[in-house]
């Protein structure tokens, strides 16, 4: 009888040490976030000391115009970053998969931009966007352009671009490596039955490519609500709260605001967005497993 | 239908030559068969003839018109792969239509297309259907039925059998048989398989080592091969390979060898005396040797059976010859025991003689 209950418990007795780490190292910093949040929480304070206030936080927040604009900045950043990353990533990679010399060389390159540091990255571009000194306005100056206001009136767009350029090659490999798992012979099919090169495109490989790139699209979403380093050196959120994303507002809520509360609500929206982005990414790559097995019953009731 | 005419055909991938000059004419509508061992560069051949790979010398016609230069979709040409190459992401309707989609041809005729060939196929139930939901007999019609919708000139076959199980290889392969009676297209078709080739070809090219060996029907290669290669490669079981030698002596040309001694009919005669103290292999085929106690020694080999395989209504014994194994095809009412040395009966027009130097039919 003992034994029996013993083996009973011993799969949870074996799970029980990465249970008691996560719940340290993930559920217990959750929970004191989710807590925190109902508080009006100053710094100075213990939580126990804080003040309890229910969902005033939450519901201050979403009347603040200030927290609303930085919302706003985060999702255009994040909409126009995905959009232009996949566009330009995935052309990139069509354009690319063919067996030149050097081939491989390229490839290491374009990659580089990835393994760069994003502080670094802030630094470069800061210094590439200064407005007498950065190399932008200097050539543009040399050719006879009009100076650019980078990072002042422009700024929104400046940090676009960085992370653009950052982030470009994360979606080039994906969708560079989907397409060379792609069937050679559907494709050769494909010329064969009369698709020009644009048609083999459209018509094969973007569709077959398409379950790989929903997911990278997914990924890159998410990674883009949560970008920090880049813009906070670059403009500091500025001018103004034209780049503040929801990152830096929450950062700049608890060290330069001292409202701890009001902070945590903020990272509790940020994080039901987020968490709403990869329940669907989860969603999807699970219909496609449910699908495929779908796929292999019909086949086997078949032979 | 344009004919087909292949011009001193070479391919090279770097310094490596796979190719050495293909010359083919092939006829009106004529199921050609290119047949060999794998790397014998018939697969690159047909991708050649399809568009699929670079030409480096030589010329390919299709109707008169040289096509090395043409991209695949202007041959006016449909090809069935070895893996299907079917769209995975479109249903059996959208993967036939696929390229009069692409023709923009009006929705109608597609539709009435797609629907007729399915029907000769038996794909009406399965149109919604998406490769993944079919089972490998089902693909295997649905990517002869997008060759078909296509209603090109020429069909390219590219071992398209050697996917599917030995039973719906045979059930398959009676299927299209009867399509390419029923269709008159040209049709070219890759296999490694000489059952396939022998069953289905008006001409079989049998090609090795980048060379057309022979080309002819099925019966020419069959009965006169040109050298030992193809006598060894078609015919199942296999030739019987023997070393001889040619003989002339008062009773005729005889040639003999470890174990045998053997009359040569007056047709073989003839051109063996030209041969004669030549050293040769001689090539029985299993079914030409007959099982006969009475034979005379002159006309007939002496065999110790060692193995029998009884495969139905007929067994192979493989026996014993000298030093050779030489397998015999006989009945399997036939009373053979293992160990047994037993008289078979020669049919003269069954023996091949090769030289043992270049290995070409004398």
């Amino acid at each position: 009888m003992r034994r029996a209950v013993a083996n009973r418990l011993t799969p949870y007795m074996f799970m029980a040490p990465a249970v008691v780490i996560m719940v340290i190292a993930l559920l217990y910093p959750l929970g004191y976030m989710v807590w925190g949040s109902f508080r009006d929480w100053d710094p100075s304070q213990t939580i126990g000391e804080a003040e309890f206030v229910g969902l005033k936080n939450y519901v201050t927040l979403w009347h603040d115009p200030n927290f609303r604009e930085s919302l706003g900045v985060t999702l255009s950043f994040a909409f126009f970053v995905v959009t232009f990353e996949m566009f330009i990533g995935v052309g990139l990679a069509l354009l690319l998969d063919r067996n030149i010399r050097g081939m491989s060389v390229l490839r290491t390159l374009f990659i580089l931009p990835m393994m760069i540091a994003p502080v670094v990255v802030g630094l470069m571009w800061r210094y590439m966007y200064h407005p007498t000194v950065g190399t932008f306005n200097r050539v543009f100056e040399a050719i006879g352009l009009p100076k650019v206001d980078w990072l002042g009136t422009n700024a929104l767009m400046s940090v676009i671009i960085a992370d653009i350029w950052q982030w470009t090659p994360f979606i080039f490999i994906l969708s560079l490596a989907a397409l060379q798992s792609l069937p050679r012979s559907a494709l050769e099919a494909a010329r064969i039955d009369g698709a020009t090169g644009w048609q083999q495109i459209i018509h094969i490989k973007l569709p077959l490519m398409m379950p790989v790139l929903i997911v990278t699209g997914l990924l890159r979403l998410i990674d883009a609500f949560k970008v920090l380093e880049v813009i906070l050196v670059m403009t500091e959120g500025g001018p103004g709260l034209s780049t503040e994303i929801l990152a830096l507002r929450i950062s700049r809520t608890a060290t330069e605001f001292r409202e701890l509360g009001v902070a945590a609500a903020m990272s509790n929206y940020l994080l039901i967005l987020l968490l709403f982005f990869t329940v669907s990414m989860f969603a999807f790559t699970r219909w496609q497993e449910m699908r495929a097995n779908r796929l292999r019953t019909a086949v086997e009731e078949d032979e | 239908m344009p004919t087909i005419h292949l011009e001193n055909l070479i391919k090279r991938y770097g310094d490596v030559e796979v190719l050495h000059g293909i010359e083919l004419e092939m006829a009106d509508n004529e199921f050609t068969v290119l047949v060999g061992p794998s790397g014998c560069g018939k697969s690159t051949t047909l991708r050649m003839i399809a568009g699929l790979e670079d030409v480096t010398e030589g010329e390919i016609y299709i109707g008169g018109k040289p096509v090395s230069r043409l991209e695949p979709k202007d041959r006016d040409l449909a090809m069935v792969f070895q893996d299907y190459a079917l769209y995975p992401h479109m249903n059996v309707a959208r993967n036939m239509s696929f390229a009069l989609r692409l023709q923009k041809r009006p929705q109608a005729e597609i539709d009435q297309k797609v629907k007729a060939v399915a029907a000769t196929l038996g794909l009406t139930d399965y149109l919604a259907r998406k490769p993944g939901e079919l089972s490998g007999g089902q693909r295997q019609r649905v990517a002869m039925g997008r060759a078909l919708t296509r209603d090109a000139g020429t069909f390219l076959f590219d071992e398209p059998l050697s996917n599917l199980d030995a039973k719906l290889r045979g059930q398959m392969r009676a299927e299209l048989a009867l399509m390419s009676q029923r269709v008159q297209k040209n049709m070219i078709y890759v296999t490694h398989d000489q059952i396939e080739a022998m069953t289905l070809a008006d001409r079989i090219v049998v090609m090795h080592g980048g060379y057309i060996q022979q080309q002819g029907t099925p019966e020419e290669l069959f009965k006169r091969p040109v050298n030992k290669f193809v006598a060894g490669f078609l015919g199942m079981p296999p030739m019987n390979f023997l070393d001889g030698e040619i003989v002339e002596r008062n009773a005729g040309v005889f040639v003999s060898g470890d174990g045998f001694d053997l009359r040569l009919g007056d047709e073989k005669a003839a051109v063996a005396k030209a041969h004669s103290n030549k050293e040769v292999i001689l090539g029985v085929r299993p079914s030409d040797l007959v099982f006969d106690a009475d034979a005379s020694e002159q006309e007939s080999l002496t065999l110790d059976v060692m193995v029998s395989e009884y495969v139905g209504a007929q067994s192979v014994l493989l026996c014993r010859c000298g030093p050779a194994k030489v397998m015999v095809e006989v009945n399997s009412e036939t009373p053979v025991a293992l160990g047994q040395r037993l008289t078979f009966a020669v049919n003269p027009n069954g023996m091949h003689l090769f030289d043992r130097q270049d290995e070409v039919a004398i």
